[in-house]
């Protein structure tokens, strides 16, 4: 494959979102739907899904989705997680044969519970030793990779448009509040299987249409706290450095969508709230490799709910529509039409302006 | 007059199908299709849905007019014609534009009007009868951009970084735009004599596409800003 520099590849991407604010469930034809119009933005080398409330049955249980090459290395890390892990269920993902999608690597999935021996002996709980397997397993056995390990929750992705993917993982079958989704245009970096969007750690879930120019600054930082960067694109940072800011240092979704998109020193210099002025100096002090640069739209889903953020010069395009108790989001008005066709209250959120949807106590 | 029912349409082909059509004609079931009336000369298409980006890109004479909001990069580097957006726009419209009109009824999103540019009789028009956002008409060139805020409701009608590298053209803002911040190569003041007459032109056409009343609106103040001739080079985006 070619890189950037031997090729210029211009850059699309497409995301979108739609979440029940009832915690209603939905199958993932609408939002398979709502990439159609935008097939253009991709070009057929990376799609992919992220789905909360798919797996009510197996809801206390991490649901740990993985890539592997061979048989060799599924048998390999069957072994490791046997060690570190209560295995309730296994099984393939299921997936149809059609011709846009081939290639495949072994994909299955696994709903465990960590022992709590193994919690007790390395001084952990329960999420930290969860990241930490699934940073071993991604570093350290090659031909593996965990793409998605959150509870109730589950990514699907793929080398194809997103609207194929969508078909090879009988997305129609599952029922959820909340999605979103990616269709990827890979400017710098290869197009294969582990490096289609969403990324994932635990619930956190990343779609990303852009690409960071802070990327090695945000990785050399992230990277001194337990995160390995494996996936050999810039979006993987992204997730780490939300679950960084909010999962480990309990920041609010407000407060880490102001670190990774603060405004200009100019422009807080000028802030008249002088307590909003003085938290984003104190967060712009701290944190200061975590801010991201470069063109960004991203949505992060988590367990009851997502946030929407465009960098701070808004380098992305990004809508947001509402239609009854379902909040609907995409880089083109056109996918939220093909989701509902009378959506309300269609904006365009500013540039650093988080929009943050939850769903309603006790829904999901 | 034709009519083209758009859904489910690959903008090729609906494209292919508005060139063959040789008259007006009205586009149905519009959602998402890009570069819709590129580079066309003659004849009015309406379009009914939401067009998809690059709508009237390099547009040559054409009008255009959507019953809906448009996306991203409407009128890109069009040369002529109209464009009516009864809705609101996304980001970087008229980008690069450099002659013809586009009127917007509601909003614009960021870089409205970016690298505008003109050329003896080719001075493109963009106006905006709601707000605008950040960086609005940024590298202007040449050209006029007007902001009416007429739905404003108390917030400020442009955004962050108005006229950021702005080196030509002009830009006409409703309201004195004491809170708004202008970049130390601009300069701006109120609207002279002919320069009100100039507005009125714009402000009577706007009206006429989307209703309001033009006398009304010309009571406000207004405020002009144009680069400051005296010296185009210090400080477009460095001190230098």
């Amino acid at each position: 494959m070619k890189i950037e520099g031997q090729v210029r590849i211009p850059s699309g991407c497409a995301i979108a979102a739609v979440i029940s604010k009832e915690g209603r469930k939905m199958s993932g034809e609408k939002i398979i739907r709502a990439m159609q119009p935008m097939h253009d933005r991709s070009n057929g080398l990376g799609g992919g899904f992220a789905a909360y409330g798919i797996y009510p049955e197996y809801k206390d249980f991490y649901a740990l989705h993985l890539f592997f090459d061979c048989r060799d290395t599924r048998k390999k890390c069957e072994q490791f997680l046997k060690e570190r892990f209560e295995i309730v269920h296994s099984e393939i993902i299921p997936t149809r044969k059609i011709p846009a999608i081939t290639d495949e690597p072994i994909i299955w999935r696994y709903f465990v519970a960590p022992f709590q021996s193994a919690l007790a002996s390395m001084q952990l709980d329960e999420k930290e030793f969860v990241a930490r397997s699934v940073m071993k397993i991604n570093t350290d056995l090659p031909g593996a990779y965990v793409f998605s390990s959150g509870k109730n929750m589950g990514t699907f992705k793929a080398v194809g448009f997103p609207e194929d993917v969508g078909v090879f993982y009988k997305l129609e079958e599952y029922e959820g509040y909340s999605w979103t989704a990616h269709g990827r245009y890979p400017t710098n970096t290869p197009g294969w299987w582990g490096g289609a969007h969403p990324f994932t750690l635990l619930d956190y879930s990343i779609v990303h249409n852009g690409e960071i120019s802070s990327y090695d600054a945000n990785r050399r930082f992230i990277e001194m706290f337990g995160y390995k960067c494996t996936l050999q694109t810039d979006t993987e940072v992204i997730t780490y450095i939300m679950d960084y800011l909010v999962r480990v240092q309990k920041l609010t979704l407000g407060e880490a969508a102001s670190v990774i998109a603060a405004p200009f020193w100019d422009t807080i210099e000028h802030k008249t709230d002088e307590i909003d002025k003085q938290k984003h100096l104190y967060l712009r002090t701290l944190f200061p490799s975590l801010l991201i640069t470069g063109p960004f739209s991203i949505v992060l889903g988590f367990n009851g709910g997502l946030m929407a953020l465009n960098d701070r010069l808004k380098l992305r395009s990004m809508v947001v529509g509402e239609k009854d108790d379902e909040v609907l989001i995409a880089s083109e008005e056109a996918a939220i039409r093909m989701m509902e066709p009378d959506a309300k209250n269609i904006w365009a959120p500013a540039g650093g302006e988080p929009v943050i949807v939850t769903v309603k106590d006790g829904a999901f | 007059m034709m009519q083209i029912d758009a859904a489910g349409l690959e903008y090729r082909e609906l494209n292919q199908q508005l060139r063959r059509c040789g008259e007006d004609c009205l586009l149905t079931g519009c959602c998402g299709q890009r570069f819709i009336g590129t580079g066309m000369a003659e004849h009015q298409i309406t379009i009914e849905g939401v067009p998809g980006n690059a709508l009237g890109a390099y547009l040559n004479g054409a009008q255009i007019t959507v019953k809906a909001n448009a996306q991203d990069a409407v009128g890109d580097t069009m040369n002529d014609g109209r464009i009516i957006i009864h809705g609101n726009i996304g980001d970087a419209a008229g980008y690069a534009m450099r002659g013809g009109r586009i009127y917007v009824k509601g909003n614009a999103g960021y870089r409205a009007g970016i690298h505008m540019k003109a050329y003896r009789e080719k001075i493109p028009v963009m106006v905006i009868g709601g707000t605008a956002g950040s960086f609005l008409g940024e590298y202007q060139a040449g050209g006029v951009i007007v902001v009416l805020g007429l739905y404003a409701d108390g917030k400020k009608i442009v955004g962050n970084f108005p006229c950021t590298g702005m080196h030509g053209g002009k830009m006409f803002l409703r309201g004195s735009c004491e809170t708004i911040r202008f970049p130390g190569q601009v300069t701006s003041r109120p609207p002279t004599d002919d320069e009100m007459h100039e507005l009125e032109t714009y402000v009577n056409e706007y009206c006429a596409y989307f209703g309001g009343n033009a006398r009304e609106i010309l009571t406000s103040p207004f405020t002009v800003i144009t680069p400051n001739s005296k010296n185009p080079y210090k400080q477009m985006y460095v001190t230098n």
